[in-house]
């Protein structure tokens, strides 16, 4: 009888239909959005407003950590459920996957060595050489306004190695999300090799429309729960809360 | 030649004939037709190819003294050599790229003035450390190749030659080097075809060759699977040259056989 | 934090991080040589024995997966396979499953061995006397007993120096999964470099873990070695 019991216990008690959802991250460090620690876990703005989204939409999520260059057909091809990796929302990504809506927005930034003069103009970064993430919308607008006229245009993998290129001198400069480059300035390597050159003229048709999380298309029900869930943690103060937590001002932007 | 139609064959070549014509009609292959993606696939192969013809000749230039010292060299020469090989053959190329060009650069900041210096210009580049990370590779294999081949040598023919009178580097260069690089050469073709299937690292540390530039147009265009196909037609065509090249090679080098 | 502070096994220090990542490596190596080696055999036997179809398709798949970066066989096979499976699953109206990166990762590494360990094993068979196998075969022996008590025994032995190369291509490609994302060994080195901008220590470190796995198998391949020439003569050099 106390086997039966048992067993229906573990029976009853396993969740019926909560199903997963696994959430896609990049599996390299964007920090202060997302960047692993030491014993493991992922750490950061975007990974405690993910655990929040999932809590308020009342889904079971697991953070999956994969390739950044691969991160679209990781989704595509069923690895993962959902990205959510500070990924833009572009007209460009829209004709292979939604968006949900957005969850925070910050401007592009330029950043370069200390002490050498350059606007973030065409004209300004005329012969240096610029790095940028890969597949990034920084990417695709480097390659329009700045690589006619730069020296060369160099892609990096992570934004962690443009970085680390730029502390080195190896590059010039890097157009980057505002936010990420301000804890890089913030950080000792950063602070002693770089300042900030100013904001790059919007084009939102590259630069997107702020930061949303990515579903396969035709995949409306889990858009639709992710939508609740960002209103939702907006709406009763969480996303607030959270982003008091790493920064000085909201980002959430207009 | 003979043969190699046979009935099998030909319904197996249909076959394959047909996954190409599938490929070519179902798959999304329009961005093959930008001007500005068939440039740049063509320099990415080039600089594939010279990376791999360049590092190729540098590491089996490394590789001579390397396999000599180990098979002929004072301990004091061989225990480093030894080592050395073992070290390039026990850890990953992708590290070893990584910690050259990472590595090295993340020490750039606290030497200033390594910016003023003359090797500045190469140092601050990434296919410097591409060259290097490959040609040490090739080195580390391929020594330990020249190790076997200079103690293949019939010991004979050295002592002969020493007993001719003949000095110890033309021994070296008219007969030891001569007899090791020829029981290598059927080898070499195949260590080639490696050598090429490790060129594609190098896009991780910024060097823009044919893997970077389909990458490149991965995410350019979303398109997911069929500039990998590109890439996988491209690097057999590479690897058929490079067989039938070194099979050449091997017919006009005259082959004694006892 | 200096060096050694950062590898400590506690966090703020990166040990136990870099030990599963070596750990995570050592067994994904295990797998894909395990599976390569099964795709070998029957690879071997096949190109040996099989029909004039059967051996030219192991031909088409050992040319192919020899002259492919892995790089590439890797991308390929991991987008590809888990998305077709997927199609066929959604196709057939089951739900969509999740292939985890481990499992992709011994399947793609292991399909990429599969074609080396059948032309190392292939030789090794061929090394075997014919003449004993045809003895076995005249004396009615059936083909598994004969393979496991004439072939097998006596190929390990020619077998086993490819075998221990293979293996250690197997430790060493793993670290090519940390371009699609799996937090093996490299991929986790990379995380800490990036995070804690000692990018020196941390690939130094790995690289002596790699270091240590080489010689360690070196050692337990010596082992093996010797044992399977055991009453063998002894033959000087090559």
């Amino acid at each position: 009888m106390k086997f039966k019991a048992l067993l229906a216990a573990v029976l009853l008690a396993s969740p019926v239909a909560a199903q997963e959802v696994k959430i896609g991250i990049a599996a390299e460090a964007y920090p202060p959005f997302a960047s692993p620690d030491a014993s493991g876990n992922w750490v950061g703005w975007e990974i405690d407003f993910i655990n929040a989204m999932c809590a308020a939409a009342e889904m079971q999520c697991v953070i999956t950590p994969v390739a950044w260059d691969g991160i679209i057909p990781s989704l595509t091809s069923g690895q993962i459920d959902v990205i959510m990796a500070s990924m833009s929302i572009t007209e460009e990504r829209m004709q292979t996957i939604d968006f949900s809506d957005k969850y925070y927005n910050t401007p592009t930034v330029i950043i370069g060595t200390k002490g050498v003069d350059m606007a973030p103009t065409p004209e300004g970064l005329a012969g240096k050489i610029i790095g940028v993430q890969a597949s990034t919308v920084h990417a695709d607008y480097v390659e329009k306004y700045f690589a006619p006229t730069a020296a060369e245009v160099k892609i990096y993998q992570t934004q962690d190695e443009a970085n680390s290129d730029l502390a080195a001198g190896r590059i010039d400069a890097i157009q980057a999300d505002s936010i990420a480059m301000d804890a890089f300035l913030a950080s000792e390597a950063g602070a002693a090799c770089c300042d900030l050159k100013g904001a790059v003229a919007d084009d939102p048709a590259i630069l997107g429309l702020g930061v949303g999380a990515g579903v396969r298309k035709g995949e409306e029900d889990l858009k639709a729960k992710i939508n609740a869930g960002i209103a939702k943690v907006i709406a009763d103060g969480t996303y607030d809360t959270i982003t008091a937590k790493y920064f000085a001002s909201s980002i959430y932007g207009g | 030649m003979q043969g190699f139609w046979a009935p099998r064959r030909i319904v197996m070549a249909a076959i394959a004939a047909g996954i190409v014509v599938w490929c070519v009609l179902a798959l999304n292959w329009t961005w093959l037709a930008d001007p500005k993606y068939q440039g740049l696939i063509l320099q990415g192969i080039w600089t594939t190819i010279w990376i791999l013809v360049v590092t190729m000749v540098l590491g089996m230039l490394l590789a001579i003294p390397l396999g000599l010292a180990q098979a002929a060299g004072p301990w004091w020469l061989a225990m480093p050599a030894a080592g050395f090989c073992g070290l390039i053959r026990g850890t990953p190329l992708l590290l070893q790229l990584w910690l050259l060009y990472y590595g090295l650069g993340s020490l750039f900041p606290s030497i200033p003035w390594i910016r003023q210096s003359d090797l500045w210009p190469i140092l601050r580049q990434a296919w410097p450390y591409a060259v290097l990370a490959l040609s040490l590779s090739v080195a580390g294999y391929e020594g330990e190749v020249m190790r076997g081949a200079f103690k293949g040598v019939p010991h004979g023919q050295l002592e002969a030659a020493k007993a001719m009178g003949m000095p110890r580097f033309t021994i070296f260069r008219r007969i030891w080097l001569p007899q090791a690089l020829r029981r290598v050469l059927p080898t070499l073709g195949g260590e080639t075809v490696l050598q090429m299937k490790a060129t594609p690292l190098v896009a991780t540390i910024t060097v823009i060759d044919i893997y970077a530039v389909s990458s490149r147009i991965r995410q350019d265009t979303f398109v997911v699977y069929e500039p990998l196909l590109l890439l996988a037609v491209v690097y057999m065509a590479i690897a058929g040259v490079i067989v039938l090249l070194f099979r050449w090679l091997e017919n006009r080098v005259p082959q004694k056989t006892a | 934090m200096s060096g050694l502070e950062l590898l400590a096994w506690e966090a703020p220090g990166w040990g136990a991080a870099l030990a599963a990542g070596l750990l995570k490596s050592v067994l994904i190596a295990l797998g894909a040589f395990s599976l390569g080696l099964l795709i070998g055999i029957g690879g071997a036997y096949g190109k040996l024995y099989g029909g004039p179809v059967t051996r030219d398709l192991l031909a088409v798949y050992t040319t192919i997966v020899r002259a492919v970066p892995e790089l590439i066989l890797i991308l390929i096979l991991y987008f590809a396979f888990t998305s077709s499976i997927n199609n066929l699953l959604l196709a057939w109206g089951f739900e969509r499953i999740q292939i985890s990166g481990f499992v992709a990762g011994i399947a793609v590494l292991g399909v990429v061995q599969g074609a080396y360990a059948t032309e190392v094993l292939r030789g090794a068979i061929l090394s075997v006397p014919a003449g004993q196998i045809e003895a076995a075969r005249a004396m009615g022996m059936p083909p598994l007993m004969l393979a496991w008590r004439v072939t097998f025994p006596q190929m390990l032995a020619a077998a086993i120096p490819g075998l221990a190369n293979l293996w250690l291509i197997a430790t060493k490609d793993t670290a090519l999964l940390a371009v699609v994302g799996y937090a093996e060994l490299t991929l986790v080195t990379r995380q800490a470099a990036s995070t804690t901008k000692a990018f020196f220590t941390f690939f130094m470190a790995a690289g002596l873990l790699y270091l240590c796995i080489s010689i360690l198998s070196t050692l337990i391949f010596g082992r093996i070695e010797a044992w399977a020439r055991r009453g063998q003569v002894r033959q000087e050099g090559r």
